[in-house]
């Protein structure tokens, strides 16, 4: 069977997604600042280390529940380069347009995108805007780029996690994806969820100045807590186990995910962060983190463990033990 | 949705798996029939509690897996025809067919659009009035009421342009030619929940009274799967087979006669073509002659004859004949990216689940892990 379509699900930031980037990507631009495969890459520069990262966001609705794309372009840039621990700083910021999306509408996003730029204190220094004749793009897409400097003395990435980390997730998971799925399905909940989406440079900020030695941080974004867990596990070349029961998931999302067959470890968040933190440290950053507004959840959910490289291992909530896997084919496309 | 932790407690869990552990005296092999317990069974790690003795064999009850080549290969010959829209659960995309799957003919332009509830489909054929509408009707008795009352409400409403190919499936029937070849020695069923909320325990007594083997119906949460195997082993511990219920708090005895009638106001009995068993008696339903105009299957299209790919074993995964990694495909060419065998594919596929979820939960565990987080 010939396999020359690009399908959905390469971008469903699972295993496909991986796939296509080992095979096209890669194999093209080998460098070592794209090899280590970080949310930003680093550029060693006279002055120090600088991150440098981009993403496009193309999600439907483009408004939603807890925000909008804008909301999300800057969000989602400004977490990037803090999971390698840079201080974001500038944002360039380029829109697609379809011909005949509502100016209001338009004014309502970069509205937001300068409220979560004011958020985040990262400045919108270069731009581009491009309009397309209408059924050539779907109303709006964004892209960002960010860079920031990497705070001396941090060493973050997905390579470092080490057997014997306790495993950190700052709060409940899958409240992006369930509320932009409940948007575009029009599925309505009790209590109205709402998306996580949030700039998280501020609570690594806190983190660090705590405990400058984390391994590794990370933003479980499309592919959800399992998908992100797998690639780090894989990275380090370690082993991981996750005990079920402590993972926060609402009521409202665990409810729509057992009507729809969804798991919610592999939801996207786009306000939550996975820290590997050093086993004399697990206490002292946790207490940061629940003392932050956007760890106020924050839980000990694993460790990272020499057994089982490169798995990760789910002790469940009736205490079997199983495999957790990267997400494979996918659940909901344009969630960000 | 507190209900549902109540079935998922670790306390109550580790008394029924020192209760099973106790009661078990000898090698059992048990099948569960239905997919929903495979994937519980394999997300909860239950296969991994339970003592050596007890082997689980997941039997034919993913309606995605037991769907042939050759139905697959008609729907994806219907997406192509250029004024049909297709609606099909989700789990249908990826599922390959002799040549071609509906993932890659939605992405070489068919329109092809996945559904939550068989009533979507008439709300996209009042849309597109021009359009043929073709439902790809999946599932087993769970399923069936509700394809059937969508159906008869197009019909009330007057939609002439919803067309249904049917490839639904009855259990029971299966479960006889499952017992009647005795490739593989089962001492006792777990039975499916849903589907016997609609059916009773009536369908099922062939098993005990005809074949001296056990059943349970059995819920999905993993407190009902551990209950529902320690009565299995009760049962032939005590030497007996009989048709219990454990999932009572949803199946009763008699079923849902309502339900059930409603899919014979528009379907009646035919045999049906399963993967890996062939063609089964009374196994399926074809659409009553006042309700032909809908069936898709009368459309006249060309479609070559279907392709099996020859180391393909799902056929006899499904009959618990061997077990995924038995089969040459498994890992080595065939995994959830690029699937060969749809038990491969479907969620509940006995493939995917042991791909997903590793060994059934065998040997992962480790005293040091026990709890990762204290």
């Amino acid at each position: 069977m010939d396999d020359d379509r690009v399908l959905l699900a390469h971008g469903s930031g699972g295993l496909l997604t991986h796939d296509l980037i080992r095979s096209l990507f890669l194999r093209r631009f080998s460098n070592p600042c794209l090899a280590p495969l970080d949310d930003s890459a680093r550029i060693e520069t006279p002055n120090g280390e600088l991150a440098f990262t981009t993403d496009s966001y193309v999600v439907n609705p483009i408004f939603f529940p807890g925000g909008d794309i804008g909301k999300l372009a800057v969000c989602g840039t400004v977490n990037d380069l803090s999971m390698i621990g840079a201080v974001p700083s500038s944002l360039s910021l380029s829109l697609i347009i379809e011909e005949g999306f509502p100016l209001s509408d338009l004014e309502s996003i970069v509205s937001s995108i300068h409220e979560a730029a004011v958020l985040a204190a990262v400045e919108v220094v270069t731009g581009d805007t491009k309009v397309v004749e209408h059924g050539a793009a779907d109303r709006l897409f964004i892209n960002t780029s960010g860079i920031g400097w990497i705070r001396p003395g941090t060493s973050l990435s997905g390579s470092h996690a080490q057997p014997g980390d306790g495993i950190l997730l700052s709060g409940y998971l899958g409240d992006h994806e369930m509320a932009i799925l409940c948007a575009r399905e029009g599925i309505e909940t009790e209590t109205p969820l709402e998306s996580d989406c949030a700039p998280l440079n501020d609570l690594v900020q806190k983190m660090l100045e705590a405990c400058p030695s984390i391994h590794c941080l990370r933003d479980p974004t499309r592919g959800g807590l399992a998908t992100t867990l797998n690639e780090i596990a894989a990275m380090s070349n370690v082993g991981m186990v996750i005990d079920e029961e402590k993972i926060p998931v609402r009521d409202s999302v665990r409810g729509i995910c057992e009507l729809l067959g969804l798991d919610p470890l592999y939801l996207a968040n786009e306000g939550k962060l996975i820290a590997f933190v050093p086993e004399p440290a697990i206490d002292l950053v946790l207490t940061v983190m629940k003392d932050h507004p956007l760890g106020k959840d924050a839980v000990l959910i694993g460790r990272v463990t020499d057994l089982y490289r490169p798995k990760v291992i789910l002790r469940t909530l009736i205490g079997g033990h199983r495999i957790l896997d990267m997400l494979s084919g996918m659940q909901y496309p344009r969630i960000c | 949705m507190k209900f549902i932790d109540e079935f998922r407690n670790p306390r109550l869990a580790e008394a029924l798996v020192r209760k099973i552990r106790a009661a078990t005296k000898r090698p059992i092999q048990l099948m569960e029939v239905c997919g929903t317990h495979t994937v519980s069974i394999f997300r909860y790690g239950i296969r991994g509690l339970l003592p050596p003795p007890i082997n689980l064999l997941s039997g034919p009850g993913c309606p995605v897996c037991v769907t042939p080549n050759a139905d697959i290969d008609f729907a994806i010959a219907l997406a192509q025809e250029k004024d049909v829209i297709l609606t099909t659960f989700g789990d249908m995309m990826r599922v390959p067919g002799s040549r071609s799957s509906l993932q890659k003919e939605k992405a070489q332009g068919a329109d092809i659009r996945i559904v939550y509830s068989p009533l979507d489909t008439l709300r996209i054929a009042a849309k597109y009035p021009q359009k043929r509408v073709v439902f790809l009707a999946i599932g087993f008795e769970t399923t069936s009421p509700s394809i059937s009352v969508a159906l008869l409400r197009a019909r009330e409403e007057g939609l002439q342009n919803v067309f249904c190919l049917n490839c639904q499936k009855r259990v029971p029937p299966a479960l006889k030619t499952l017992l009647q070849a005795e490739r593989v020695r089962i001492d006792g069923f777990l039975l499916p929940g849903h589907v016997s909320a609609i059916l009773g325990v009536a369908p099922y007594q062939f098993i005990a009274e005809q074949f001296g083997r056990p059943g349970v119906i059995t819920g999905f949460e993993p407190l009902d799967i551990l209950q529902g195997i320690g009565m299995l082993v009760k049962q032939i511990e005590e030497g007996r087979s009989e048709i219990e219920i454990q999932y009572r708090r949803v199946v009763r005895p008699e079923g849902n006669p309502l339900a059930a009638s409603k899919i014979f106001e528009i379907f009646e009995e035919d045999q049906a073509q399963w993967r890996g068993f062939g063609s089964i008696p009374q196994s399926g339903y074809r659409l009553r002659d006042e309700f032909k105009a809908m069936d898709a299957r009368h459309f006249p299209l060309a479609v070559e004859p279907p392709l099996e790919h020859p180391h393909c074993r799902c056929g006899e995964v499904l009959q618990g004949v061997v077990s995924p990694p038995d089969c040459p495909l498994y890992r080595v060419v065939c995994n959830p990216e690029n699937p060969v065998g749809p038990c491969m594919v479907s969620v509940e596929g006995t493939c995917a689940a042991y791909y997903k979820y590793g060994n059934g939960g065998r040997g992962l565990e480790s005293p040091k892990d026990e709890n990762p987080t204290s």
